[in-house]
């Protein structure tokens, strides 16, 4: 099995390698939003209103870069991939490669964000905690909506079905690593926010067995 | 008759619940006093009351703190709902704060608790320290009166049902979504379609009560707390569940993804609820150390109701579920005759 899924994350790469552009698009997606907020929100953000921005941003990013997770794939390929591996294995290693994805996205993001909306919020804040959160919510985004993902890459409908099915699944994630950031910006001890990122690690957990259990019966046609 | 007893058991419990809900008493209960704090030396408070009849009573006044009583030495009655009373405070009151005491003789002893600010603290009262009022329990059957809540605490006999019996619905909605992931049966895959139908009738219904009360207590329609973005987050998962169902034609392939989406939205969903209000400070009563049910019912008079009240909306949303049900019996066993 873990050969298997060692196996798919080398497709996965060598597919983004094959597809440099959908790397481009994630990037500019996220460049582009930042750069819109840069415009409108010109005067000074409190740090409330920054760490907010910086979740609304990456939350569109990730609903943006995990759509394609199960759409890059024609009928016929995915039929074919099916015959050669176990569903499970699919689905671990897809979640594996998205949380990887989302990771870089993340911290990408918020090197942008600080570029282009100031680093003023970043004063005070615990930056090792603060990163901690950025990467810990990349990773729960991509738990979550893998299968979310998988389901509206099935119904034929992509990501307009996606944000429908992810945002209220999504939401208690993000005020959760929200939270967690907010108190890494006001300089809180580890103990505090520790406590945010152990329950935030138990969800992804928690997400992603659940996405191992149900994946085969989404799978099967 | 002998399959119908449970509906009309769950009319009849409704109705009663209903009725008793609207039409038990509060109980008389002191809400308010003029003064926050009191210093050593003479005080004049005014002390309001709710439900009482103190015109028609010799009410006495007593100040508590630390388990030490202190009566006032001059009560005036004003009206039914207020006294004036005169305290001689005398020093060093060893608690921060006191609770305000009014016994009367046909309505027992009142107590407002935490009224008073006390300023200077010692180490017990010496002198001026009296027995305190008798310990009199009421005996007639009337709802608890707290100053925040007053007529508003009977909406939990409305509102709190509404969010159980959808907790139950969708719970059953979770059981025939897993028996479609295991046997593809289409007849329960249309039972959690129902289930999530009725569920989230119960939802608006829960919604609406809950609305209306935070105008009335808090002061706006919806508020951002733990316990309203659960509501909101499951009441969005269920309605995604519909439109998922709509965006896939294929009969089977729908009875799968949707089932899949409730399994998965179900157990997260739970997780959120449990986990949210340990996170995320609340108003609402029952979390953030606001008072509940629990620490209401000294006289027991809200349980009775609101069992009742439970039992007959969960009956009442099982009926529901249960012809719908059989319309989709009906409907499937229909569908079969005309294709053949």
């Amino acid at each position: 099995m873990r050969s298997e899924i060692l196996h798919l994350l080398r497709l996965e790469v060598a597919l983004d390698l094959r597809q440099r552009a959908a790397w481009g698009g994630m990037l500019l997606y996220v460049v582009s939003a930042v750069y819109v907020c840069h415009l409108t929100m010109k005067d000074a953000l409190g740090t409330g209103t920054w760490n907010a921005l910086f979740w609304i941003i990456l939350l569109f990013a990730a609903f943006n870069a995990l759509a394609r997770s199960f759409l890059r794939e024609d009928q016929g390929r995915q039929l074919y991939l099916y015959t050669l591996a176990h569903p499970r294995s699919v689905v671990l290693a897809r979640a594996l490669y998205n949380a990887v994805t989302m990771v870089v996205l993340s911290l990408l993001s918020l090197l942008f964000y600080a570029l282009f909306l100031g680093n003023d919020a970043l004063a005070q804040a615990d930056l090792p905690q603060f990163i901690t959160a950025v990467v810990l919510g990349g990773i729960g985004f991509a738990a979550v909506l893998t299968l979310i993902a998988a389901l509206a890459a099935r119904a034929g409908n992509g990501i307009g079905l996606m944000a429908i099915l992810g945002f209220p699944i999504v939401l208690p994630m993000l005020l959760a690593v929200m939270r967690a950031s907010q108190l890494a910006l006001s300089g809180a001890a580890w103990a505090e926010t520790g406590m945010y990122f152990l329950g935030i690690a138990a969800l992804d957990v928690v997400t992603v067995a659940l996405a191992w259990l149900l994946f085969p019966y989404l799978w099967r046609d | 008759m002998k399959q119908w007893w449970w509906k009309f058991l769950a009319v009849g419990l409704v109705l009663i619940a209903s009725i008793a809900a609207l039409r038990t008493p509060l109980a008389p209960a002191v809400v308010h006093a003029s003064e926050g704090a009191l210093k050593p030396g003479p005080n004049t408070v005014t002390v309001l009351g709710y439900a009482t009849r103190f015109t028609q009573e010799s009410p006495r006044v007593f100040v508590e703190n630390g388990g030490q009583f202190i009566a006032a030495d001059q009560v005036e009655v004003l009206d039914d709902r207020r006294i004036t009373a005169r305290f001689l405070v005398p020093e060093g009151l060893r608690e921060d704060m006191s609770d305000l005491l009014v016994s009367t003789t046909t309505q027992g002893t009142m107590r407002l608790f935490d009224a008073f600010y006390n300023p200077e603290k010692g180490s017990g009262a010496l002198e001026g320290v009296t027995e305190g009022p008798p310990r009199t329990e009421r005996t007639d059957f009337a709802f608890p009166n707290r100053n925040i809540l007053y007529e508003s605490i009977r909406n939990l006999h409305f509102h709190v049902p509404m969010w159980f019996t959808m907790m139950l619905l969708q719970t059953i909605a979770l059981v025939f979504s897993i028996s479609v992931l295991g046997s593809g049966n289409p007849l329960h895959d249309r039972g959690a379609l129902a289930a999530v139908h009725v569920s989230l009738l119960f939802a608006g219904m829960g919604l609406l009560t809950g609305s209306l009360w935070a105008r009335a207590t808090w002061g706006g329609w919806w508020t951002s707390d733990a316990k309203l973005n659960g509501a909101a987050v499951t009441v969005l998962i269920y309605l995604a569940y519909l439109v998922l169902r709509g965006s896939v034609n294929d009969p089977a392939k729908r009875a799968r993804l949707a089932a899949i989406y409730n399994v998965f939205a179900y157990v997260l969903m739970l997780l959120f609820i449990m986990a949210l209000p340990r996170m995320t400070a609340s108003l609402h009563p029952g979390s953030g150390g606001n008072p509940a049910f629990s620490q209401y019912d000294l006289d027991d008079s809200l349980r009775p109701v609101f069992y009742a009240a439970v039992l007959g909306w969960m009956g009442i949303g099982t009926w529901l579920l249960n012809l719908q049900y059989r319309l989709a019996r009906i409907e499937i066993a229909h569908d079969h005759a005309h294709h053949r």
